[in-house]
């Protein structure tokens, strides 16, 4: 075995060597740069994992607790470290386990190449033992699946399964490789990278004449406005990005998954869009000249009502995706392209200049909503602490240098608002698909992505208690990831609708949970839990000296409620401060 | 999380306002690499956002080893639109594309089993033969079987005239269509095949409008 790694690694261009399906898998993955996989055995994956004994010292594999802690571990890795994510999971359960994970993955455009197990070639379609049709069930949420059913496969697919999950508009590939072909021996030739699919156009063509049609708009306007979205981050263009905004002068605001790709404090940077954004930014979009979205698709969130969005303005969108382009807002001119390419060409073509009184108008709006929201979330007059004011003392311990994943719910909108962030790539959430239960798992996977920088977890008690199994994983793995619970005792956002529009019928909200400290300490991980606003700075302290992983319950106010809100079905102008 | 709040414009299952426009057969032409389960990729493009398939054929296309797809479907051109952007961007998918049928040209075929003791009987075949371009393709002593092929207007025809004399089986094949002003996909698979392609591979329909795109 060892002799035949050696070999494998520096392959001769002509030479072949005789290997399993499994160890042509694994050399595959060294050779595209994975260097983490999550997984979990089973029967059907077991030729991979006796095949990963052997590789423990180039592959650094994960045991999680879940394969939907795995993925979303896998995507918390992606999300830090721009490298495509690495997951194992069984046949059956294991492969439908990673359904959300990958729904996920799908529509916030994360890279990643999931490898399941399957059932003998022979037994597909017999009903038998911990088979799943994973390609049917999976191709929805899937930017690419493929069975493979005999070896010599494996090295093309593979690579194809790279180059797709990553180029482009980013996303999730699974590969479900049956038994027999993991066991079978064929001659690898060595690994061959893809980097062309007859069928598959990643980028559209940069069309000049669109750049130069979208500078004349930008030029002429008075009140123009950008929305930047993931696709800045994606494309790794935030030099460039930084660039358009400081020459176009225009103020800027993000989507929550854009969140990052210029820093918060950034004079530009106006805050945050959609339901549970800012408030400038929202009503501003009604009363904008000319839009210029930036790698953002324009989702519901973002938009409210969309008869009523933004109207009046000319709309330039920015998108790799040509198939974003007029799918929810009509456009004036589509920029299709990489906006590492496109962005560069329109700041070239735009003139310097300030838009002072416009941003003013922005600054308005902040000193509004600092005075009906923002000062009494961050520094309240209630006994009880509010979400707002955790994240606010965690910005002066942290100084916006931290990774910060959250789950789904109030604490997220609440972090993400508050949240400040210095670097690019240090806001992980679930975004699209709102998938509660994310934040631990993909903590852990952020942490090793980027395992120099700060990760902290900020999740609310509904959430944790969906993927807690993954403190196993925590403790095992030896990672250290700071946990924060923002308790308030319910499920507050739905509590919060249910206020708001069904009349305070609290239906099925109202969540007890174990002793979180208790149940941490039980995996051997320190904790503490507060409710005093005294103890806060010292417990945010204790947490973040802590070496190693730590977990601090926040006890909150159980009824708090986040805004400002768009409320559903109205427009981004009929956003509400209270 | 979501409310339930009515709105009374008319919105289209893909999104998007549709004021105005009214719904019409659209016929969707895709190439493709021949690989299994993309038949399934394609369809559910349509069955998530509820939207019926009147008619689908595979077939092979003008190109070794490249399979064509005809889908029909009725239609809000802007959803068709959207739908065909969403197929194209099928890792492998090469072009989709979409036309009204009169952009096309398009057949469809039909078998009509009836008993044939009661058309030697009752009508004279070969009128019925005549009148409707129909062929028999197995005559037995029990039963013929009819064919014919065209749109879909006179296919259903020959089923309202053979209905008074039992029609016993009936069956009509999937539309196939061929684009009017197309010039084949020969000279675009060599595009496709290129590590950098011309822009005629990913076609930008607003450069076909021009000025008109960009007013201000």
């Amino acid at each position: 075995m060892e002799t035949a790694q050696e070999t494998l690694t520096a392959p001769a261009a002509t030479e072949t060597v005789n290997v399993s399906g499994s160890v042509a898998l694994l050399e595959a993955l060294i050779a595209e740069g994975t260097d983490t996989i999550f997984g979990y055995p089973g029967g059907a994956i077991m030729p991979i994992y006796d095949a990963l004994y052997d590789y423990n010292d180039k592959l650094n594999h994960i045991l999680v607790r879940h394969e939907q802690g795995g993925i979303h571990a896998g995507q918390g890795y992606a999300r830090t470290s721009g490298k495509v994510g690495v997951v194992f999971a069984t046949s059956g359960p294991g492969a439908t386990n990673l359904v959300t994970g990958l729904a996920d993955a799908q529509i916030d455009s994360t890279p990643l190449v999931c490898i399941t197990g399957q059932v003998f070639a022979h037994l597909l379609g017999t009903d038998a033992f911990q088979e799943t049709d994973v390609i049917n069930i999976t191709t929805p949420v899937t930017k690419w699946n493929y069975q493979v059913t005999d070896a010599t496969e494996i090295p093309e697919v593979i690579a194809k399964a790279f180059y797709i999950a990553r180029s482009g508009r980013p996303g999730p590939v699974l590969i479900d490789i049956t038994k027999n072909a993991q066991i079978q021996l064929f001659d690898f030739p060595g690994y061959q990278p893809c980097n062309h699919i007859r069928s598959y156009r990643p980028k559209p063509i940069v069309r000049p004449q669109y750049i130069q049609q979208a500078a004349e708009l930008i030029n002429s306007a008075q009140k123009p406005f950008i929305l930047f979205g993931q696709g800045v981050i994606l494309g790794s263009a935030e030099q460039e990005f930084k660039a358009f905004v400081e020459k176009s002068g225009i103020p800027a605001a993000w989507t929550i998954l854009g969140a990052g790709a210029i820093p918060s404090d950034h004079p530009q940077n106006v805050g945050m869009l959609g339901m549970h954004g800012n408030y400038g930014p929202n009503v501003l979009t009604n009363e904008c000249d000319v839009l210029i979205a930036i790698g953002m698709r324009f989702d519901d969130r973002v938009t409210g009502r969309l008869d009523k969005y933004a109207k009046q303005a000319k709309v330039i969108h920015l998108d790799i995706d040509p198939a974003e382009i007029d799918k929810n807002v009509k456009s004036t001119v589509p920029v299709w392209g990489d906006c590492k390419e496109t962005l560069p060409m329109l700041t070239a073509a735009i003139e310097q200049k300030q838009h002072t009184e416009w941003l003013a108008k922005f600054n308005d709006y902040t000193r509004q909503e600092v005075e009906a929201v923002i000062h009494n979330e961050l520094n309240p007059a209630t006994e009880e602490m509010t979400m707002g004011e955790v994240i606010k003392h965690l910005n002066e311990l942290t100084n916006g240098d931290a990774v910060i994943v959250t789950d789904v719910g109030q604490h997220q909108m609440v972090a993400c608002r508050y949240a400040k962030f210095n670097k690019t790539r240090s806001n992980v959430t679930s975004g699209g698909l709102g998938t509660m239960g994310f934040a631990l798992p993909a903590a852990i996977g952020a942490k090793f992505g980027a395992q120099d920088r700060e990760v902290v977890a900020i999740i609310g008690d509904g959430g944790f208690q969906m993927t807690l199994q993954e403190l196993g994983t925590v403790m095992q793995s030896g990672i250290d990831v700071k946990i924060i619970i923002l308790n308030n005792r319910f499920l507050g956002m739905v509590r919060q609708w249910q206020e708001l529009f069904n009349q305070r019928r609290y239906s099925f909200v109202d969540i007890q949970s174990p002793d979180f400290v208790t149940l941490a300490s039980a995996y051997g991980i320190p904790g503490k839990s507060i409710d005093s606003r005294d103890d806060l700075p010292s417990a945010l302290s204790e947490m973040l000296n802590n070496k190693g992983s730590y977990l601090l319950e926040v006890i909150v106010t159980k009824e708090n409620n986040v805004f400002p809100m768009v409320p559903q079905g109205c427009s981004v102008s009929e956003i509400r401060l209270k | 999380m979501e409310n339930n709040h009515k709105t009374n414009h008319k919105v289209s299952p893909a999104g998007g306002d549709l004021e105005g426009a009214s719904k019409k057969e659209f016929n969707i032409t895709i190439y493709t690499e021949n690989q299994i389960g993309l038949l399934s990729r394609i369809a559910i493009i349509f069955t998530r956002r509820k939207i019926n398939i009147d008619s689908l054929n595979t077939s092979p296309s003008e190109i070794d080893s490249i399979h064509r797809f005809n889908i029909v479907i009725n239609e809000y051109e802007e959803v068709v639109r959207k739908l065909t952007r969403q197929i194209e961007k099928q890792v492998e998918v090469l072009k989709a594309y979409y036309h009204t049928n009169e952009d096309v040209i398009w057949q469809e075929l039909a078998l009509y089993k009836v008993s044939t003791d009661v058309i030697a009987e009752k009508v004279s075949v070969e009128r019925l033969l005549r009148e409707n371009g129909a062929r028999a393709v197995v005559i037995r002593k029990d039963y013929t079987v009819f064919e014919t092929t065209g749109h879909r207007e006179e296919t259903d025809n020959l089923i309202n005239i053979l209905q008074p004399y039992g029609l016993i089986e009936f069956v009509r094949s999937a539309r196939v269509a061929i684009i009017k002003d197309s010039e084949g996909f020969n000279s675009k698979l060599r595009e496709f095949e290129r590590l950098e392609p011309g822009e005629e591979v990913i076609e930008n329909e607003y450069l076909n409008q021009g000025q008109k795109v960009f007013t201000m």
